[in-house]
């Protein structure tokens, strides 16, 4: 299942700027630990990591848990090296995974 | 354990979540043991950390949270990791984040589960491998 994903990085940066980056991932991120109408506990299906990298090199990496709201939203900083591809990266349970990328022009 | 004005407040008023102060005697022994399986018996240097919640929220399935470490994140001196624990949560560990040199600026924001009136725990990893915690208010 494709899930949707929104990616916020500058267009533009000056080298050596410290830019934001914001990511957001539809998923139901099910805890595990709720339970139907029936009773029957509902399987947990979670995103269990997250990873960005800069053309190439890896600059953040995030373990995710149950109590990671729905549509897990993550934001961080890094510093505007050089112009490139940021490449996302969430994978989860029952061999969910989903890639994203964003390119940014450093002046 | 105490049960602060805060605590009795927001129970009146149905609004089912605010994190209170508790004293530390307080934070069950599982987000006890989370905590110590990432920081040992290691130094531990108090007050760099920020953490950014909001007092009173009425949904506690979406809690906008916040995680700022004061570092000047230069190749010999930055933040390493930033860990996120609840007390009352079925599970303690929240998110585990791995920053390095490159991040600029120590700080990531995120959207929690909170599943009840508690206190949230973050603890950042340094470079020379020293901990700094800190505690929601």
């Amino acid at each position: 299942m494709a899930a949707r994903t929104l990616i916020n990085v500058p267009q533009k940066a000056k080298r050596g700027e410290v830019i934001q980056i914001k990511t957001l991932i539809s998923h139901i991120m099910e805890t595990g630990f709720r339970h139907d109408n029936m009773g029957r506990s509902i399987p947990r299906d979670i995103i269990t990591s997250f990873t960005c990298t800069y053309n190439g090199e890896k600059i953040f990496e995030a373990a995710l848990y149950q109590a990671i709201a729905t549509n897990p939203f993550v934001t961080f900083h890094t510093v505007a090296v050089e112009s490139g591809t940021f490449t996302f990266q969430w994978t989860g349970d029952n061999g969910f995974t989903q890639e994203a990328s964003a390119k940014i022009t450093v002046g | 354990m105490t049960v602060s004005r805060r605590t009795v407040l927001a129970a009146i008023g149905g609004a089912g979540l605010a994190l209170a102060v508790r004293p530390a005697y307080a934070t069950p022994e599982a987000m006890k043991s989370a905590v110590r399986q990432i920081a040992g018996e290691a130094a531990v240097k108090p007050g760099k950390v920020k953490l950014d919640l909001p007092p009173l929220v009425e949904n506690g399935n979406t809690v906008a949270m916040g995680v700022m470490v004061d570092s000047p994140m230069t190749a010999k001196d930055y933040v390493k990791a930033i860990h996120v624990f609840t007390e009352k949560n079925p599970q303690a560990n929240v998110i585990s984040v791995k920053l390095g040199p490159r991040a600029g600026k120590a700080d990531i924001q995120t959207r929690v589960r909170l599943a009840d009136t508690q206190q949230v725990i973050a603890i950042c990893e340094m470079s020379d491998g020293s901990f700094c915690p800190t505690r929601s208010t």
